[in-house]
């Protein structure tokens, strides 16, 4: 069956090639495609998370959804130096948060304020090293606060300048403090440059009356691929209490999944017009072939070839055509994936936008078997299924009428 | 008529007096109706003719007169309106399409006016065609097929595709494929119908051998007079009846 498939195929090299090559070209076109798409979801994930979130976070349960001043972990020096330990893990840093009315002399707004430890923020967030003007902080005690560009605008501070906070601490005291502005960063969200301020995480903790604790521990890590199997190794540890729990990057910022999963839907929309061309292109070659076989396959039914093995081999031919196409289709793909892998894919005024929202200006695609495997296995199978049709024809022939006579 | 088996050596005598204990080919009132717009076509009109195993039977008359239609009845390509046939005793009316597949793969091989072989496969391969259907091993089944081919004068031309071989070479690949897998039946339309006077005779020639020494019924239907001559038995059929049936000497 084999041997007479392969030869069919041949029958007709020009039309073959023609078919191999539309085959092949949209496998090619697929697995670069996807492997960007995958690609600029990766530097997407990586640019949001390294702002400010993080890969993971450890709260106390119901923290993120409903974020109280008590909802504390407490003694979390054990903790945190245990999570540095674990596998994956690159740092893990301290945070507490709170919400307060920040005035300068003329204006008031209210912002969410963010404790972080100097020594540590920089390697779980970028926001130190995103600093326009002034510095970051140096030490945990020190007095001073670090805000967004939007908000210095908002309330009309500069460097050096002096910001009261006046918020609710954690047990309903009163948080009140005057602190000097001694940064002001520029992180690309709209949101952080609008509404956050940092302090030291201590000058924060005698603020809001919250003692040795925090709120949450950040955790940045080697491969944000990874990040289910850390979050594995943090919960099977053991290392935290039954009222703290492990929060990943998309259940901190659902959004990104959300837009991901959009993106990649309106993708397949795409992809699968081209897809359906090659389907066509398949039906097209294969039904031509049954057409303009058809007294052949009569005279085999004649013989006694039986009608499911004579549509296995029309099966056989188009998988070994379709396997031919999209095979030469992936290395050609992954070809174009590792070039521009080493060179960076960018579009012009990509750079640009990009910067603005803190991203890379290129992408550099890499090869994986998503990339390899996603697009090429629906070509695969729509191509199969398209192929059906003139293999029920095949199905359905009926000897005498191919032949006319014996 | 003992049956001799093709084989590498080609002598080896194998008994399958079995299957032929019933006649061939039994035909009991054959109707065949076709629709052709308005017209009702009445291409068999009542046939009932019984063949035995190891006749040489030639069907004969004019165009239109029924002979194709029975054969592609006699093979369960085409199915009676009326009527009933035996094929080596199986009754073909209450077979499925796999099991008539199957009973014309192992017991009927075929010879069409136009060869029909397969262009892709080389001519050893158009004769191993049905015997791998069936299964035979792959040197079984080479030395079986060189063994036909040498038998119909085509040694040495194993390897070639039909479109390097002439029609009388083709027509001789087909009558190699058809008996190779040592079928009990050959059913032959107008086999010599694109063929010159020389090569026919010949081909008459191999086919009556092929009969001779290996037992296998031919049934061929013909309006050639060369065939007819060779026949052993002749079938004239007019409008879709037997019109004379008669022993030739």
């Amino acid at each position: 069956m084999l041997k007479l498939a392969w030869r069919n195929i041949w029958r007709h090299p020009r039309r073959t090639l023609l078919t191999l090559l539309a085959i092949a070209f949209a496998s090619a076109v697929l697995v670069f495609f996807i492997g960007l798409q995958l690609s600029s979801y990766d530097a997407t994930i990586n640019a949001t998370i390294s702002i400010f979130n993080g890969a993971l976070q450890i709260q106390k349960e119901g923290y993120h959804d409903s974020p109280q001043m008590r909802l504390t972990l407490d003694d979390s020096n054990k903790l945190l130096e245990e999570v540095r330990k674990v596998e994956g893990v690159r740092a893990a840093a301290p945070r507490a948060v709170g919400f307060a009315l920040l005035s300068s002399g003329s204006r008031t707004y209210g912002a969410q304020v963010v404790g972080v430890e100097p020594e540590v923020e920089a390697q779980v967030s970028t926001i130190p090293g995103l600093v326009k003007r002034g510095r970051y902080f140096q030490r945990s005690d020190e007095l001073g606060v670090v805000i967004g560009e939007d908000l210095a605008r908002n309330l009309k501070v500069s460097l050096g300048d002096e910001l009261t906070l006046l918020g609710q601490g954690m047990e309903g005291s009163m948080a009140a403090t005057v602190l000097p502005v001694v940064g002001i960063f520029s992180s690309g969200s709209e949101e952080l440059d609008r509404l956050m301020a940092q302090l030291p995480l201590d000058t924060f903790r005698e603020t809001f009356s919250m003692r040795g604790s925090i709120h949450s521990i950040v955790i940045s890590v080697d491969r944000v691929a990874d990040v289910e199997d850390i979050e594995k190794r943090i919960v099977d540890s053991e290392l935290l209490d039954p009222n703290q729990v492990v929060l990943r990057w998309d259940e901190l910022i659902p959004g990104i999944k959300q837009m991901i999963e959009l993106d990649m839907s309106s993708g397949w929309f795409f992809y699968s017009t081209l897809i359906m061309i090659v389907a066509f292109s398949v039906v097209n070659t294969f039904f031509m072939a049954v057409l303009e076989r058809t007294r052949e396959f009569c005279v085999m039914l004649s013989l006694g070839m039986r009608p499911g093995y004579l549509c296995r081999t029309v099966i056989l031919e188009s998988v070994m055509l379709v396997a031919g196409g999209i095979i030469a289709g992936m290395l050609l793909g992954a070809l174009i994936i590792l070039y521009f892998g080493k060179v960076g894919f960018s579009v012009p005024g990509m750079e640009e936008m990009a910067r603005q929202f803190n991203l890379p200006g290129a992408i550099y695609p890499r090869v994986s078997l998503r990339a390899l495997t996603d697009g090429p296995s629906v070509i695969f199978l729509t191509s199969l299924f398209a192929v059906l049709f003139p293999a029920t024809r095949v199905w359905r022939l009926n000897p005498i009428e191919g032949i006319r006579q014996v | 008529m003992a049956r001799v088996p093709f084989g590498a050596g080609g002598g080896l005598i194998k008994n399958l007096s079995d299957n032929s204990k019933h006649p061939t080919i039994i035909c009991e009132s054959v109707e065949r109706l076709y629709q052709q717009g308005d017209v009702t076509v009445h291409a068999l009109a009542g046939v009932s003719l019984t063949i035995e195993c190891g006749e040489f039977v030639s069907l004969c008359g004019p165009s239109g007169s029924g002979k194709t239609t029975l054969l592609n009845c006699v093979a369960g390509l085409d199915i009676p309106t009326s009527g009933e046939v035996y094929l080596i005793g199986n009754k073909i009316s209450s077979m499925s399409k796999t099991e008539l597949a199957d009973l014309r793969l192992n017991n009927v091989g075929f010879v069409f006016q136009a060869y029909n072989l397969v262009p892709v496969l080389s001519a050893q391969e158009n004769v191993e065609f049905v015997m791998e259907l069936q299964g035979m091993s792959k040197k079984l089944r080479g030395e079986k097929a060189r063994s036909v081919l040498r038998e119909v004068g085509l040694e040495g031309m194993e390897h070639r595709r039909p479109a390097e071989l002439s029609g009388g070479q083709q027509q001789r690949v087909a009558v190699a494929r058809a008996i190779a897998s040592e079928p009990q039946l050959v059913l032959a339309d107008e086999p010599t119908a694109n063929l010159d006077s020389k090569t026919s005779a010949s081909l008459m020639d191999i086919m009556r051998k092929m009969n001779e020494d290996h037992g296998i019924t031919f049934v061929f239907s013909t309006h050639d007079q060369l065939v007819m001559d060779r026949a052993r038995r002749l079938v004239r059929m007019h409008d879709g009846l037997i019109e004379s049936d008669e022993i030739q000497s």
